[in-house]
């Protein structure tokens, strides 16, 4: 099962506090799909404006980057710059 | 309102143009005579992107009327190469990376001519003086300094 | 590729760049420079007021004003919903971005554009503005941050309930959100410290200050297609907001990008382009607006003034054991400062078990910011190094050695969450300590400062073309506007990986009808991410060039080998065939296939982040309060450096920004809430004599993810400054300096105050 972590304001709007979770998931759709269910509301938003680091690897436009069972995935804000 | 006739000498080449009273020297380069080299940052006189020599002396052209180029000569950035070789100190600006975006290229340019025409070797300080009327947001000035000295440098011992 | 022998025969040079000869002579068009046939002028009425109630606008004198073809005001827009897009870089709400273009019910801040004219000359255009009547019922107005946040403060949006606080609150306020980042336990971590620092800080709003200032030319046809000429950091960006702010499809709007003169992140939305495709299509002809310099300083993006505060606690050796800040940033008058990469910037480059960070997104009567060279990072940042020195000299610690001990490495988790891959930032703290500045002697009043800082990079979509002329030259065309030098590195990757002569190919920046979607020129991206467009579209050239010569040697694609720009015949073939250049095959292109080119698309992600560390000694005026940089070096992580003096002007470039924001540069408002300094004189930029020399150093730690190395350059280099320029101040004169700038007054006031 791989670790998930959830900035502490989705946590707290969309997971009543909790930021972290195991949850299995090939890929990012349906890491997604799984926290949508357990969540609902939280799918769009995390599509829209997160990105994710899966195993220290940042993913700004992230949807089936593969997720192993042992991997650590942030969600994280999408970066711009100037 | 009537429109004044101004006869002047642009970059070497005899020139004429009509102009509003109220229009700069600025205005009329750009929008009349096409010279679009020449740019307009403030139009107030404070960053020099407009830099052109009028008689031989540096102006903002931002800050003179058009109508006072009358019988007078106006050199451009569009007049400082010769025919296909560049002036000096544009070949500088090239190899030492002294430019980013370029904007405010062809004002420092003209600047730093009219600098080494009065002064053949000027210190670092006297360069930093000269130019800052010249605003360049890009490069912090390091390499547009270091480009002016030692085109000053080649120069004399050319 | 030639990197993996290591020999590299063009990156980390600096070939003159392609574009150059334009560049000096005055040939570059940028933005204002277009004249089309029967072009109209654009001007823009703006609000005299911070805050008001717009009840009705008469533009009839102005239409009826003989050379006035065309005026528009916000019923002129398509309408739009408050809808949330990611619109590329960040979130957009489309209804603010329509109301910031042109104001509807309500105006926010001086300078506010309310309505527009296109006429046959400026004069007349300018008349007209005059005889347009807006009849304002002015409200009570908010500039500060703080004071936005009070209970009783004006509300700008009462539909603005505070985001990321439960419940959502049922009163309106100006704060549109707050963040939070939480990290271990801070409380826990506090009580392992031995020395606690807490100290708050102000920093001005400032202007990314840009010399060139916004200009935009369109042409609207009769069949509803569009040409738009515009200087900006994006003309995909600008065509995805135009075409929905005017309910256009986007292939019927093509964008081209002019020169562009700076925009250090000021270039990457829209202000005058709709105001110019709206007049061009109400009047039926092409229409040119461009802005003065007070309308650049009044109306456009500025980036967030700040409170902040930090508090760092740390073991009697200098191990930092909690980290905790509280920022509050101006968004100015619509939703959405850079808080979040502020909030998530500010202790990144140290390795902390326990953060917490609580950040405030706030309204107030200001232009909407925009985004400035490492969004939101130097503000934060700026809090957490002037704590750290403070902790320095409290510890008798060097300042350096106290980053070191702490200094995030690979494997460490950042602050905001996940590993950090390989980084440079140790190697940045060494080269800093290693270099002669460091400990170079220093007079009376004249003292050391040293910061650091960290900015993520980032990669995204880009696009890129080679396109193999019939004579072995090169056409490379990419989406991403270059604004310090790019088409330069773009046509030294190609080179590189080609093994071609640089001046071989020809780098252009194609408009957005002409080449595939890519995201804008910003974010430290485009040598990374369109870099590997480039490469990648040059190893397919790389691909058909083998391809080709087997088919004119007659033997198979695998015998070919492509090394140092020629095909050779390799294995059983080796030296059977004399080596054929790119121009030899190019030249038989139309009977082995036809023409040879390239196109790569991609999504680039794998960005490495970017560390520096800075170098300041300042001297320090006692009479007027004066501090003059004497000295400054900067050293920076790069990954490679592609174009090396570019990299160093990057470099040069920011650091010297850094400056002006720690020294000189703020929005001063007055007590009507209008604007007081919008001009270069009194909003002032560093000019040549107020700078030294800036020495750089570029340390090189390859990012794993790019074939030569490149992490990005541009955003680092303005985070350290303004705490490298407070810390030898206090080092200077023993005075901690809390509020930006430093100015002369303010450091007579606490000189006074010290004394």
């Amino acid at each position: 099962m791989a670790r998930i972590i959830l900035t502490s304001g989705l946590g707290n709007q969309y997971a009543g506090g909790q930021t972290e979770f195991e949850i299995e998931a090939a890929n990012v759709r349906r890491l997604i799909a799984a926290l949508e269910e357990r969540f609902p509301g939280i799918g769009p938003e995390l599509e829209r404006e997160m990105a994710v680091a899966i195993d220290g690897e940042i993913y700004q436009d992230p949807f089936l980057e593969t997720i192993a069972p042992e991997s650590e995935v942030y969600f994280l804000p999408r970066i711009g710059g100037g | 309102m009537a429109k004044i006739h101004v006869s002047t000498t642009v970059n070497g080449e005899p020139t004429e143009f009509l102009c509003e009273p109220q229009q700069t020297l600025l205005d009329v380069l750009r929008d009349e005579l096409r010279l679009t080299g020449s740019k307009e940052g403030c139009a107030t006189g404070d960053c020099g992107a407009c830099s052109v020599t009028l008689y031989g002396r540096l102006i903002c052209s931002c800050l003179a009327l058009g109508a006072e180029a009358e019988g007078h000569e106006i050199e451009t950035i569009e007049g400082m190469a010769d025919g296909d070789s560049f002036h000096p100190l544009q070949q500088k600006f090239l190899e030492h990376a002294a430019l980013q975006c370029g904007i405010c290229t062809p004002g420092f340019l003209v600047a730093a001519k009219s600098l080494l025409e009065r002064n053949s070797d000027p210190s670092e300080t006297e360069v930093r003086y000269w130019l800052a009327g010249n605003l360049c947001r890009c490069t912090g000035y390091d390499k547009i300094i270091r480009a002016v000295l030692e085109c000053a440098a080649d120069m004399r011992g050319a | 590729m030639t990197s993996e022998n290591g020999e590299l025969k063009w990156v980390g040079k600096s070939p003159i760049r392609p574009d150059g000869a334009d560049k000096v002579t005055g040939r570059a068009k940028f933005g204002a420079d277009l004249m089309l046939p029967g072009m109209l002028v654009g001007k823009v009425l703006r609000s005299p007021h911070a805050h008001a109630k717009i009840k009705s606008i008469d533009t009839s004198k102005a239409e009826a004003l003989p050379g006035v073809k065309a005026v528009v005001t916000s019923a002129d827009m398509a309408e739009m919903q408050p809808e949330w897009v990611a619109a590329g870089e960040v979130q957009i709400n489309f209804l603010d971005l329509s109301n910031n273009i042109l104001a509807s019910g309500k105006v926010l801040y001086d300078g506010h554009a309310v309505a527009a004219v296109a006429a046959t000359n400026s004069a007349i255009a300018n008349a007209a503005l005059e005889l347009i009547e807006v009849d304002y019922e002015v409200l009570p107005h908010v500039i500060d941050v703080e004071e936005a946040m009070a209970p009783d403060a004006p509300i700008l949006h009462d539909d603005m309930f505070t985001q990321g606080v439960t419940p959502t609150p049922d009163k309106p306020s100006n704060v549109f959100k707050e963040v939070d980042i939480a990290v271990g336990d801070v409380e826990a971590g506090f009580a392992k410290a031995d020395l606690i620092v807490e100290r708050s800080f102000k920093t001005a709003a400032v202007h990314q200050g840009y010399i060139e200032p916004h200009a935009a030319v369109a042409s609207f046809s009769e069949d509803g297609q569009a040409e738009l000429w515009c200087c900006t950091q994006g003309h995909f960006t600008v065509r995805a907001y135009c075409a929905k702010l005017l309910g256009m499809d986007l292939s019927d709007l093509r964008v081209t990008a002019s020169e562009i003169g700076g925009g250090f992140g000021g270039k990457t939305t829209v202000y005058l382009e709709p105001v110019a495709l709206l007049l061009s299509r109400k009047a039926g002809r092409p229409v040119r607006a461009v802005m003065t310099r007070e309308e650049v300083f009044r109306a456009s993006g500025p980036t967030s003034g700040a409170s902040t505060w930090a508090k760092i606690g740390v073991t009697k050796d200098g191990k930092i054991v909690a980290g905790e800040a509280i920022l509050k940033y101006q968004a100015g008058a619509f939703a959405s400062s850079p808080i979040q990469p502020g909030c998530m910037c500010a202790f990144a480059p140290y390795d902390v078990e326990n953060v917490k960070v609580k950040g405030y997104d706030v309204v107030s009567n200001r232009p909407k910011v925009a985004a400035y060279r490492a969004p939101g990072a130097p503000i934060s940042e700026h809090a957490v190094e002037s704590v750290l020195d403070e902790i320095a000299k409290k510890l008798g610690i060097d300042p350096l050695e106290l980053r070191e001990k702490n200094a995030a490495k690979e494997g460490t988790n950042a602050a905001y969450g996940p590993k950090f891959g390989p980084i440079g930032f140790a190697d940045t703290l060494a080269a800093a300590k290693a270099h002669p500045h460091y400990s170079a002697p220093l007079g009376p009043n004249q003292g050391r400062g040293v910061a650091s800082g960290f900015w993520f990079n980032i990669g995204g979509e880009s696009c890129a073309t080679l396109n193999v002329g019939e004579d072995g030259t090169l056409v490379l065309a990419t989406g991403s506007p270059d604004i310090g030098g790019s088409r330069a590195s773009m046509a030294i990757m190609a080179a590189e990986t080609l093994g071609i002569d640089v001046a071989d190919v020809r780098p252009i920046v194609a408009d957005t009808a002409s080449l595939g979607y890519t995201f804008l020129t910003g974010g430290s991206r485009v040598t990374f991410a369109t870099g590997m467009a480039v490469i990648e579209a040059s190893k397919q050239v790389i691909e058909t060039l083998r391809e080709r010569a087997a088919k004119i040697w007659d033997i198979s694609i695998d015998a070919v080998i492509w090394e140092d720009g020629f095909a050779k015949p390799a294995g059983a073939n080796a030296g059977e065939f004399e080596p054929m250049s790119l121009g030899e095959i190019a030249a038989q292109a139309g009977k082995t296939g036809g023409p040879i080119s390239a196109n790569s698309s991609i999504n680039a992600e794998g960005a490495g982040p970017g560390f520096g560390t800075h170098i300041c000694d300042v001297e320090v005026d006692l009479e007027t309060g004066a501090v003059t940089v004497l000295r400054y070096t900067a050293v920076q992580d790069c990954g490679k450096a592609i174009h090396k003096a570019y990299v160093e002007g990057q470099i040069q470039g920011g650091a010297a920004q850094g400056i002006g924001w720690a020294l000189n540069e703020e929005y001063i408002y007055n007590d009507e809430g209008r604007l007081d300094n919008p001009g270069f004189l009194d909003y002032r930029i560093p000019v040549a004599s107020d700078l030294p020399m800036i020495d750089t150093v570029i340390v090189e730690v390859a990012n794993p993810n790019h074939p030569y190395g490149v992490r990005g350059v541009g955003e680092v280099p303005i985070i350290p400054p303004m705490a490298a320029v407070g810390n030898a101040i206090d080092s200077a004169i023993g005075v901690r300096m809390t509020d930006l700038p430093m100015s002369p007054p303010k450091i007579l006031a606490a000189l006074d105050n010290g004394s």
